[in-house]
């Protein structure tokens, strides 16, 4: 598992040596799935809930418990936690979603590069990739924040730079074997240039073990994104995040600590949900490649 | 032997490549900066006089290559510039907060340590059974929750409803030696169990192969009993990979210290760096980060090279 680092990615490394059991679906998927989708309903229709809006304040309902009017409660300003905890949901998929995918297409493109070119372009790339994984994924997340400035995009932008270097030591990891393989040499015999080989005979046969990663990646990103929002550095208020939220909350866990576990284990679930739903898709892809070659 | 020593320099020049470019990287990081420097650096209303006095003291006048030059010079000698919000230098700060973060890592290993071995021998040896299920099932869901979950979930239970140990606040070692090790309990037992999933994971399926292996059949033949087949057959030629893993796992524990010492206001390197970026002091940023990716850097070189000293295989170049 020397394709990712660790560092960002414990989750990859501990499903590296997870047990291969047979693959069993069921309740594994479905149960997880379901959640992933009712998160999802949250975000498309946080803006019609019929709920107060996330920055609305209500003094009266400061630390209020779940009731009628307050679904789950509200929080230390008085703002609905369920009209809080479905846009901050907007803001973990966002995230989610975009971060792999600057990561994938970026560091795809570097790792065919890279092992397609020798020389300088190789040494180039490998030595910028080498000095992105010198900074411990959160500080490289936390300076590069600090220098774009914190917003929405700018968390995306630095989360998805942070994680070309994985996606790239992947893409060239499978690219260097694939490129040995004899379908490769009887396209180069026929005449194929160096773009149609990487783009048609390389890229569709390693797709999936990049996607597979590439969902790995997102629930890593919606940790590292809490992580960003709950030291200060993410995305400003009055934005609600999930991890600003849990940071607020912690600040009266004695008198109410609904506020602080409400949207921690909101976080809890999802990052559960994808772990299970990764580590299914590559129990299904291995075998699959197994029964290949 | 030969192949050692170029092995060897090859690693350093590798090194020293490296260092350079995050040396760069770092530099930049303050160049890239929209607007005038010396303005970012004071913030917004400062009074032209002190800004002239910055711009001359950081040589901003000067050509760029020759600055980093400069600069470079000054880290490699320990000096990493001063905090233009405290007045305080860099290197004292790193200095004074750096045996804090030490302290929390490595209680924090020997803790992940303690959990993992035991646990992710029994699940290894019963690989399938009831004990296993539980074992690997709830490290999959420890797996799942963030530092800053985990640590709040710890402090309502340990500190706030059964009052056992404080929520937060740190006592220096040599004030209260006691209270030093009860306000360390919490953050380092947070960051443990973090970790610790991942190391037993690795270890239970390593283990479980290495019991597959000829060796161990030949010494179960011999009528040795299961704890010294465990103890002394398979947790040796288990635990490669255990090392290597803890070493990549360094970023990440680093990482996790900038969270923890965050959540229970502790005073070390990461609650450093983010009142740094909170309070904009860019120089304090600026040489934190370096400071910290510098380490980071050294440690994996030694964590390969005592690898390499443990597994026989590698030493030898089979």
């Amino acid at each position: 598992m020397a394709v990712s680092e660790a560092g960002i990615q414990p989750a990859t490394v501990a499903a590296a040596a997870a047990p291969r059991r047979k693959p069993r679906t069921g309740l594994r998927v479905i149960l997880p799935a379901i959640w992933v989708a009712l998160v999802a309903v949250l975000v498309v229709a946080a803006d019609f809930l019929p709920v107060p809006s996330p920055t609305h304040m209500d003094f009266d309902a400061a630390e209020a418990r779940p009731s009628l009017a307050h679904p789950l409660g509200a929080d230390l300003d008085g703002r609905d936690i369920l009209s809080r905890l479905a846009h901050g949901a907007r803001v973990s998929v966002i995230v989610s979603v975009a971060a792999p995918l600057i990561g994938l297409v970026f560091g795809t493109f570097f790792g065919l590069i890279a092992s397609f070119y020798g020389g300088v372009p190789r040494m180039a790339i490998l030595g910028v990739l080498d000095a992105m994984l010198a900074f411990p994924s959160l500080i490289f997340a936390l300076g590069l924040t600090t220098v774009l400035g914190p917003t929405l995009l700018n968390v995306t932008l630095a989360l998805g730079i942070m994680s070309v270097p994985a996606f790239a030591r992947i893409a060239r990891a499978n690219a260097i074997v694939l490129l040995n393989r004899e379908f490769v040499l009887a396209s180069r015999t026929a005449g194929a240039g160096d773009l149609y080989v990487m783009f048609r005979e390389i890229l569709p046969n390693m797709a999936m073990s990049l996607v597979t990663y590439a969902l790995t990646v997102m629930s890593i990103m919606i940790v590292a994104e809490g992580s960003l929002s709950f030291l200060g550095v993410g995305i400003p208020p009055p934005t609600p995040s999930w991890g600003s939220m849990i940071a607020e909350g912690r600040e009266a866990l004695e008198r109410a600590p609904h506020v602080c576990l409400i949207p921690a284990f909101a976080m809890f679930l999802t990052v559960l949900s994808l772990n299970l739903l990764g580590d299914a898709l590559r129990q299904k892809t291995e075998a699959k490649e197994g029964g290949l070659s | 032997m030969p192949t050692r020593i170029s092995n060897l320099a090859q690693r350093i020049g590798h090194l020293v490549a490296v260092l350079l470019l995050v040396s760069v990287a770092t530099f930049g990081m303050l160049e890239l900066l929209p607007g005038n420097l010396a303005y970012s650096i004071l913030g917004e209303g400062a009074q032209p006089e002190a800004i002239a006095r910055v711009e001359k003291e950081l040589g901003l006048d000067r050509p760029l290559p020759e600055r980093f030059l400069g600069w470079l010079g000054n880290a490699l000698a320990g000096d990493l510039g001063k905090s233009y919000a405290t007045g305080e230098t860099v290197s004292h700060a790193i200095a004074q907060r750096l045996p804090v973060s030490l302290q929390l890592m490595i209680a924090a290993q020997i803790l992940a340590l303690l959990l993992a071995l035991p646990l992710g021998l029994w699940a290894g040896y019963r690989e399938g059974g009831t004990i296993d299920r539980l074992i690997s099932g709830s490290a999959f869901g420890v797996l799942a929750v963030p530092h800053f979950v985990l640590g709040i979930v710890l402090i309502l239970l340990l500190a706030v409803w059964l009052r056992w140990l404080p929520a937060s606040g740190f006592v220096a070692f040599e004030t209260d030696p006691i209270g030093n090790i009860r306000s360390m309990i919490l953050p380092s037992l947070t960051l443990a169990l973090v970790e610790a999933p991942v190391y037993l994971r690795l270890l239970r399926s390593d283990v479980a192969s290495t019991l597959r292996e000829e060796f161990v059949v030949v010494a179960r033949a011999k009528g040795l009993s299961d704890w010294r087949i465990l103890l002394t057959h398979t947790l040796r030629p288990s635990s490669f990979s255990l090392v290597t893993v803890m070493g990549i796992n360094i970023g990440h524990l680093i990482g996790g210290t900038v969270i923890i010492e965050t959540l229970f206001a502790l005073p070390g390197i990461g609650r450093l760096l983010i009142e740094a970026i909170n309070t904009r002091d860019l120089m304090m940023v600026q040489g934190v980060v370096l400071f910290i990716a510098a380490a980071f850097v050294l440690v994996n070189l030694l964590v390969d090279t005592i690898y390499a000293v443990l597994d026989p295989r590698l030493r030898h170049g089979r």
